[in-house]
């Protein structure tokens, strides 16, 4: 973007997200001058003026760049997600959530009766005799109220609509969101469709010691204290930092903390649950069926959990598989 | 009948909305906050191994994920059966109470304080952060700034990572600090220290010292005689990381105390059909719908919350703001919800008190920071104070450790009900014969912002700016006015 063709319009958007990606962009700091030295920003509702209508009278394509952060689970982030899209000329999928579904898609384990029923009746604290949930329109003694339709579904932006760039994180280390703004207003952006971001994988840019992984049990974290110096997985303990794309600087194996893979799958991986269980299995030191068996069994309770944590939404899996009445023999 | 919708982000991006209902005389009828979004952690946390919980459970809110991620790491201790060694212990509260410091500095000085120090009738535009820094210099603006950023990289340099730290266990935490890491902690504590003092001299010279502030604080329309909730340690001082919860009623008198774990004994939560985020109340006292006084069971949890229901600070400079405070306002308790700006910063000189107090102790580099749990995991309640009120994380485990029942009361939640009545109380006193009376909504979203509502941990909102518009609509839903704070 040179100085020639005037300031840029940036828009910034969360949907169901938790806020930590608008926390990650203010932590760029003193450099939010430098993009409010390049950028209008036309709509960013948490930090400035909001409003959709301005939003919905801009031309198609009037915004030269939007980050839009969360995913999208209710009627009104996906009417945002379209609406942003139409509105932008670069639509980029910021952080875990709008990337991959991040923690939130877990919720694709379930389905909206079962949130509800969990939330609304079960939880020892709610006291809800007469089995109210809450509801699209409610009729009260002064008129009516509305809610949001909330989707069965968690899905990720690229879900919903085409999406040009991915910035994966959760949330988005300060100094990459930095990166990725100095390639946007340089024009050096990779091709559509691309992340922007390395291209290694944490393991690169952990300090710890490597030598050859023969694992005959993982632990869980509460198990064992590793020691500060070795390959967390070297230990036994589930690291995914093999499978994740770097970016983050290793940051939770520096404080003795096994990556959680919040950085998500590398170019070119397909299926990031998949990868990680590839590395995993190949790090086994055991050629009986058996034993193989039992080291997985007692050490990853939870598959999906534990391969899907951040990608569930974004997966091959993509969601819990509900069963046809049909297929149960007409039940 | 007339309706007016407050949307903090405008009508469909709906991160909290607001009805206000007006009859044929033009008076506020009804006002509801609606909460339009619902993410369903206590449902898809039912299987995952206990211990990812401080990891997941941060998820909820990226503004305070440091408070769930500590209280699910103390609901790990009782999962497991296991009491941190003392070192574990402080470093968890100096980490808490760096967090605490840096999270009450953004609200005073990106969200609540505007009002005061720029102006409740300022320009919308200069009502923000730039507008407290044109006022008070662009020295103190650096000094806001440096003390985020500082505190967010100790945050860092102790969890792991500025937003959605990795590291508390049960039993501990992973990782200890070093000497040098001790000494850098510590000096940046002093300076939070005096940041603090001057915070609070800046609030006298420009609140404390405005009568039409004092009196707007004073007023009655930002009035609510509820109880309130806080933590309490041994003496009944405010604590962040740990105690017991103390309940007092509208009169100031104790109405319960009670240990984290039998939350369930004290508190229910009622749902109603058109807001996604429950309505927390004393379960004692009992629902009797969304009024206050001592028959009602609503309760406030929030900074003027923790202050009315402790008998001081613990802390030596924070003990005297706090006996100056009653002095001034007239004694305990205090249900003047504006006054809740000042307590936030009696609370953010105890953080910075106590962050010192911690870092200071030199066995808090020991290597004691954790130790391995003996038993089976089975039950167990994790409870910190939130900067917006008391959190609570409660998980029942199979024999593996894996969840099988999660329940999660967050901070912003305790304050539903309240909230509501305290946006209704300021429409029905601003809004008279179907005149919306100038400046009206900054008045309204003044009653709604000295909580601080944060509902990342419903939804989420951000310290920074809350648009607002009032849209009025007549009984056939058309709109025939909309007022707007910004000019454009």
């Amino acid at each position: 973007m040179s100085e020639t063709q005037g300031k840029g319009k940036l828009a910034l958007y969360w949907a169901a997200s938790c806020g930590g990606c608008e926390i990650a962009v203010l932590a760029i700091d003193e450099k939010i001058l430098e993009v409010a030295k390049h950028f209008d920003i036309v709509f960013w509702p948490c930090a400035t003026d909001g409003k959709v209508r301005d939003v919905e009278k801009m031309e198609d394509g009037s915004i030269d760049v939007c980050l839009f952060n969360g995913g999208i689970r209710t009627s009104e982030q996906e009417y945002m997600a379209r609406l942003l899209r139409r509105k932008s000329k670069v639509l980029v999928a910021f952080g875990s959530c709008a990337t991959e579904g991040c923690i939130p898609g877990l919720a694709n384990l379930s389905n909206r009766e079962e949130i509800f029923e969990t939330v609304y009746e079960e939880t020892p604290s709610t006291e809800n005799p007469q089995h109210i949930v809450p509801q699209h329109e409610t009729e009260v003694p002064e008129g009516k109220l509305y809610l949001p339709v909330f989707y069965d579904t968690v899905f990720t932006l690229d879900q919903v609509v085409p999406v040009d760039y991915y910035l994966p994180g959760c949330p988005p280390e300060a100094e990459r969101i930095w990166d990725a703004i100095v390639a946007i207003l340089e024009g050096k952006l990779p091709p559509k469709g691309s992340v922007i971001g390395a291209n290694t994988t944490v393991c690169d840019e952990c300090p710890r010691k490597r030598t050859e992984k023969k694992i005959k049990k993982f632990y869980r974290t509460w198990e064992i204290i590793p020691d500060e110096e070795t390959c967390l997985l070297e230990q036994g303990i589930i690291c995914c930092g093999v499978a994740t794309r770097a970016g983050c600087g290793a940051r939770c194996p520096r404080v003795n903390s096994p990556c959680i893979g919040c950085y998500g799958p590398n170019t070119d991986v397909i299926d990031y649950g998949a990868r990680l269980m590839a590395a995993l299995a190949s790090v086994i030191d055991s050629n009986d069926p058996q034993e193989i068996e039992k080291i997985i069994q007692d050490g990853i309770p939870d598959p999906v959990g534990t391969f899907y944590r951040f990608s569930l939404a974004h997966s091959l899996l993509r969601r819990k598989r509900k069963l046809i009445a049909a297929a149960a023999g007409g039940k | 009948m007339k309706r007016v919708t407050i949307d903090p982000i405008t009508r469909l991006e709906g991160h909290g909305k607001i009805e206000i209902f007006l009859n044929d005389q033009g008076e506020v009828a009804n006002a509801y906050l609606q909460i339009p979004e619902l993410r369903g952690f206590e449902r898809f946390c039912v299987g995952r191994p206990v211990e990812e919980m401080p990891n997941l459970t941060a998820r909820i809110c990226g503004v305070c994920p440091e408070a769930h991620h500590m209280a699910a790491t103390k609901a790990l201790d009782a999962v497991f059966h296991v009491d941190p060694p003392a070192t574990a212990k402080k470093l968890r509260e100096l980490f808490y109470s760096i967090f605490f410091a840096t999270d009450h500095t953004t609200h005073f000085y990106a969200l609540g304080g505007p009002d005061f120090v720029v102006g409740p009738d300022a320009p919308k535009a200069e009502r923000n952060i730039l507008g407290v820094i044109n006022k008070v210099g662009l020295e103190i603006g650096g000094q806001v700034i440096k003390m985020r950023h500082v505190g967010h990289n100790l945050i860092q340099l102790m969890g792991g990572r500025r937003v959605h730290p990795n590291w508390g266990l049960p039993g501990g935490v992973s990782r200890g600090i070093t000497e040098e890491e001790r000494r850098e902690i510590e000096a940046a504590g002093r300076e939070a220290v005096e940041f603090a003092k001057f915070s609070l001299q800046l609030f006298d010279k420009i609140v404390l010292k405005n009568s039409e502030y004092v009196a707007l604080i004073t007023g009655d329309v930002y009035v609510q005689k509820t109880y309130y909730m806080g933590t309490v340690d041994a003496n009944n001082h405010v604590n962040f990381y740990d105690g017991m919860i103390r309940v007092v009623g509208p009169d100031g008198k104790e109405h319960a105390k009670y240990h984290p774990k039998d939350y369930r004994d004290y508190v229910a939560e009622r749902v109603e059909p058109w807001s996604y985020l429950k309505f927390p109340y004393l379960k004692k006292v009992g629902w009797k719908g969304f009024v206050d006084g001592p028959d009602s069971g609503v309760y406030q949890a929030t900074p003027l919350s923790r202050l009315n229901a402790s008998d001081g600070m613990a802390t030596p400079l924070a003990q005297k703001e706090w006996q100056r405070f009653y002095e001034v306002l007239g004694g305990r308790p205090v249900h003047h919800t504006l006054a809740t700006h000042w307590a936030r910063l009696i609370e953010l000189l105890y953080a910075t008190e106590r962050w010192v107090e911690l870092a200071s102790d030199p066995s808090i580099t020991g290597k004691d920071f954790r130790v391995l749990p003996k038993e089976k995991p089975t039950e167990g309640v994790g409870c910190v104070e939130a900067p917006r009120g008391t959190l609570t994380h409660h998980y029942v485990t199979d024999e593996r450790g894996l969840v099988v029942k999660a329940n999660l009361i967050v901070g912003t939640t305790n304050n539903n009900a309240s909230i509501c009545m305290a946006v209704r109380r300021a429409a029905q006193k601003l809004i008279k014969g179907g005149q919306i009376r100038e400046g009206l909504l900054n008045r309204v979203e003044m009653a709604f912002r000295s909580y601080d509502p944060c509902f990342g941990c419903a939804t989420h909102s951000l310290p920074g700016q809350m648009p607002l518009e009032v849209v009025i609509r007549n009984s056939s839903g058309e709109v025939v006015e909309r007022l707007s704070q910004y000019l454009d």
